[in-house]
């Protein structure tokens, strides 16, 4: 028998830790979607796809700039010293993934507007009629769509990744201690990418190439959540106290019925079937592909959280 | 250079809270926030039991993930003892660090940025020892270097049985408990 009692009880500490509500799951799930818009992107470019006419990759740098403000303003309503945030780029600190990662949102940016103008959308050229003449000029140079096109795939890789690093390298939170965690997210970012350039696509091929590509990552995801598991279940007795949070502790019904059921066993059934054309492509599969990779970053952040090294 | 740490004695902690209402008023906290706090921690079965009541706080850790996770050096180790202290001009309140230590040692000040024990540094600076060890009145902390073998805290644990919270999380803690 052990039995603790302390008089600690500091706010967003005790009796267990909740510093990152809502925002630094949504962050993650907002970073993770734009970096696996970039890769598809980027890749594209080099495929020389995305300037075909009416392909949904021409929209997908200018989505991905709304949707990383969207981020990054949620990073900055998660901050408690938001007057200070511009501290973060006086200085370069290499063991932080955190440092590393403003950085990263910086370079992501230049990235996403070279990509940007070499499909300017319509509504822009109307507006600024001299973009097209810029777009082209850029266009002529196949040395520097290469370029645009090779800073999209890294740092939308990075980003992606930097996403699972950011929780998996502080190390007091046992759940989180998995070298599982960066390629997790940017496998549920690319396929939250693919599922997202499915559902705006209008073009029947380019679908059926999107949920090709979807059905993979979603597969690749499964795997990398086994490994995750399998990771903590057989490392120290904190690690499998902490990995039993999802296995049979208060995150497990949310964990395999909404993440791993809803938001990727079932899409993965109802895209074999439309692929198989035994039911009509339906919305439903990449819509919950979009809410599995949002419940996954709730569920990894706050259930973290809840692990500790210490007495529970 | 001097690399301060804490020698408790377990088996003299009353657990008064003195510490914490020394470390309060010393550094002005705010209502409901704590640096220090008193742990009790009863083990075995009857009638082989055993209650330990240990004064914790920020172990100052020789390898502090708080600071290793900063994104601005906010959290730093500074020369004067190795002690880990945060600027607060340069912390965001990003809550890495919270996140980080494996203690739950810090909390976010009302005013935003993250906050914990400092061992009193204004006062190390007067020659004075911290504010929770001057008061203590069991006698049970003591403060020094432990990198001085003549020192009180490396005489204490080069003599008495003592252990470390969580020294398998692998942080290097300073705080060590007489049993």
């Amino acid at each position: 028998m052990t039995e603790f009692t302390n008089t600690r009880a500091n706010h967003l500490v005790d009796p267990f830790l909740q510093v990152w509500g809502w925002e630094i799951p949504v962050y993650l799930f907002l970073g993770g979607l734009v970096a696996g818009m970039m890769v598809i992107a980027g890749g594209a470019m080099f495929a020389d796809r995305q300037r075909r006419a009416g392909s949904v990759l021409t929209l997908l740098p200018g989505l991905g700039l709304v949707l990383l403000s969207l981020g990054m303003g949620a990073l900055f309503l998660d901050l408690e010293h938001k007057p200070f945030v511009w501290r973060l780029y006086t200085t370069f600190q290499p063991a932080s993934p955190m440092s590393w990662g403003a950085w990263i949102l910086i370079a992501v940016v230049p990235a996403l507007l070279g990509a940007l103008l070499l499909n300017v959308p319509a509504f822009l050229r109307r507006r600024f009629p001299a973009l097209t003449a810029l777009s082209e000029a850029l266009c002529a140079q196949a040395a520097v769509v290469r370029a645009i096109a090779a800073a999209n795939l890294v740092l939308g890789g990075l980003l992606g990744i930097y996403t699972g690093i950011l929780l998996s390298a502080l190390g007091a939170r046992p759940l989180w201690n998995s070298a599982a965690l960066g390629p997790l997210f940017l496998t549920s970012g690319l396929s939250s990418a693919a599922a997202l350039a499915h559902l705006a696509t209008r073009d029947r091929s380019e679908s059926e190439q999107l949920a090709r590509a979807d059905q993979r990552f979603l597969q690749a995801e499964l795997a990398l959540i086994a490994l995750f598991l399998i990771g903590l279940l057989t490392a120290t007795q904190v690690h499998i106290r902490a990995a039993t949070l999802l296995l049979g502790g208060p995150f497990t019904a949310v964990f395999w019925v909404g993440v791993v059921g809803l938001g990727i066993a079932l899409p993965l059934f109802l895209q074999s079937l439309a692929a198989g054309q035994r039911i009509r492509p339906t919305p439903v599969g990449p819509l919950l592909v979009l809410a599995g990779s949002l419940l996954l970053r709730f569920v990894i952040v706050h259930a973290g959280q809840l692990s500790r090294w210490g007495p529970v | 250079m001097a690399r301060f740490g804490m020698a408790i004695d377990t088996v003299l902690c009353v657990g008064c809270m003195d510490c914490v209402v020394a470390c309060k008023t010393e550094n002005g906290l705010p209502e409901g926030l704590c640096r220090d706090w008193i742990v009790t921690e009863a083990t075995g079965e009857f009638p082989d039991t055993n209650l330990e009541i240990r004064s914790e706080r920020c172990n100052h850790c020789d390898r502090p993930p708080c600071v290793h996770c900063c994104p601005t050096r906010a959290s730093h180790v500074e020369d004067r003892g190795h002690l880990v202290q945060i600027t607060k001009e340069l912390c965001i309140g990003c809550k890495a660090c919270l996140a980080s230590c494996p203690y739950d040692a810090r909390y976010v000040h009302p005013d935003g940025y993250a906050d914990k024990c400092t061992f009193c540094m204004h006062r190390l600076d007067q020659g004075l020892p911290p504010a929770c060890t001057a008061v203590c009145p069991a006698r049970c902390m003591h403060f020094g270097d432990l990198d001085d073998p003549h020192g009180d805290v490396s005489r204490l644990l080069a003599a008495r049985r003592h252990h470390a919270l969580q020294p398998e999380a692998g942080t290097g803690p300073r705080i060590f408990f007489l049993t």
